[in-house]
């Protein structure tokens, strides 16, 4: 039986064999094909998700969006990377 | 992040934060019914009463042509279903072609015909989801619903599924005669370690609209059952997400079919038509163009069955000035026409509908009549002027 996943920074989080991620030409937009849905992501989500590998933590994650997004404070990136894998997570869109 | 939940039976849902207002939008997802051969005969079956022949069915480079062309107009998804689409010998080949084309695959199936062998199979080619329909818990009923033994077959399958490493979606039809096992469907679909469980309404038209006394639930059957999925949404959130939509019978506003008449979804039939919804050959007038002899994108842009509801201009009042016409759409034209007569008649489910007295109706005799005999699901089998026919008619087995 599957088990609720809580994130922190700690976890490797990685997508699910049947989440797929995929830039669509047709839309001009990053998507995640799931199971009788699909997940349109937004700026920020995609920057988030194309750092989402199945090695990095999400606190490198984290690290890597602070580089790229200068002035943006770490508490304000991190609260929205775990928000928005935790949304996913809870769908089985993201595991460990 | 925007959602977009494309339900089966005929649900799709929309959580966007905007909704684009273009004329022509681009297709999602496209059901691919395979065949209309199917081992059961569940009495409400979505397929059209008159179902296809095997020799009327289209071949594997038509359908793969198909998919390709699918994929050329922007669509994401392909849903491989029936009829049983695990009667098709070249199952395999078509999820192969679809996921190196890049669409995302799912099976539709009962589950009563496919091995672990074939399974692998489907796994190798590709193949991202499964969804399997279980009739009732109790075995018994399961099998009197269907018309067919297979409900420990189903079972097995779903367990072979999880361990070839799929992700599985129990669909679950609930209605008068098993909504009272919802909460054991409930704990079997999170023993069988599916992601989802649909919780699916009958729809009323076809096979449905002659079983409708069969069916429709009572209020108080209805209340019981929204209770225990709120509670089993809680409980089980981020183990089992369950799809629960109110059967619109008892609503007060339509539901956004399919998103919109020819906004996100096209149906290609057996036969190779290509349908706003797998339902819409019941709308009679309607003519369809078939993928044997026009390209999906013409289909798509022109066909006079994608462009009649199309939109909104089509709508009669009280639609046209109403402001949540660009939410549902007009709501279901299959059921509208096969309720009222009237192909432009607001949705019966609306409650500002002149015609929602043909839901109110059987609603007010809901508990009060015998539950009637199912008249089952089967292939009509027109007998040859020489009048040896070959009678492939399925007669129900319990």
């Amino acid at each position: 039986m599957t088990e609720l996943l809580t994130l922190n920074e700690e976890c490797i989080p990685k997508l699910p064999r049947h989440a797929k991620l995929r830039f669509d030409e047709a839309r001009k937009k990053w998507i995640i094909n799931a199971p009788e849905r699909v997940f349109e992501l937004d700026e920020i989500a995609s920057e988030i998700i194309q750092l989402v590998n199945g090695e990095s933590s999400i606190s490198v994650i984290i690290d890597a969006l602070c580089d790229k997004f200068e002035g943006a404070p770490r508490e304000v990136i991190s609260k929205d990377t775990l928000s928005m894998l935790q949304s996913l997570a809870d769908k089985g869109f993201v595991i460990i | 992040m925007s959602e977009l939940e494309i339900k089966q039976n005929n649900t799709i849902e929309v959580k966007s934060k905007t909704l684009v207002k273009e004329k022509l939008q681009i297709p999602y997802a496209v059901l691919c019914e395979l065949t209309h051969r199917c081992p059961l005969s569940c009495p409400y079956c979505s397929n059209p009463v008159e179902l296809e022949m095997k020799s009327k069915e289209i071949d594997t480079e038509t359908w793969k042509r198909a998919l390709s062309e699918a994929v050329k107009i922007g669509i994401l998804q392909a849903h491989f279903s029936g009829g049983e689409p695990t009667a098709r010998k070249d199952l395999e080949e078509l999820i192969q072609h679809a996921c190196s084309i890049g669409l995302y695959t799912n099976l539709i199936t009962s589950g009563v015909l496919i091995t672990e062998e074939r399974l692998k199979k489907f796994y190798d080619a590709g193949l991202d989801h499964v969804q399997v329909s279980i009739q009732d818990t109790d075995p018994e009923n399961s099998e009197k619903i269907a018309g067919y033994k297979g409900h420990a077959k189903k079972l097995h399958t779903c367990g072979l599924i999880r361990k070839v490493g799929l992700p599985l979606t129990v669909n679950a039809v609930m209605h008068r005669q098993n909504l009272h096992n919802l909460k054991s469907m409930i704990d079997l679909a999170v023993e069988l370690d599916a992601e989802r469980l649909e919780v699916a309404q009958v729809q009323y038209y076809g096979w449905a609209l002659k079983n409708q006394t069969a069916f429709l639930p009572t209020k108080e059957q209805l209340d019981n059952a929204t209770e225990i999925v709120e509670e089993a949404r809680v409980r089980l959130k981020g183990i089992l997400a369950i799809d629960y939509v109110v059967p619109d019978y008892y609503a007060k506003r339509p539901k956004s079919c399919m998103g919109g008449w020819g906004r996100q979804f096209l149906n290609i039939t057996p036969a190779g038509k290509v349908l706003p919804c797998h339902a819409a050959e019941s709308l009679n007038f309607l003519e369809f163009d078939n993928i044997k002899d026009k390209p999906l994108s013409w289909i798509w842009e022109n066909s006079d069955a994608f462009n009649r509801f199309r939109g909104t201009s089509w709508m009669p009042e009280p639609c046209q000035s109403c402001d949540r016409k660009e939410i549902d759409w007009g709501g279901c034209r299959c059921q509208a026409f096969a309720l009222t007569g009237n192909e432009n008649a607001t949705d019966p489910t609306c409650e500002f509908s002149p015609y929602r007295n043909v839901l109110d109706e059987p609603l007010s005799n809901v508990g009060k009549e015998e539950i009637p005999e199912f008249i089952y699901r089967k292939i009509n089998v027109r007998k040859p002027l020489n009048g040896i026919g070959h009678n492939s008619n399925k007669s129900p087995k319990s």
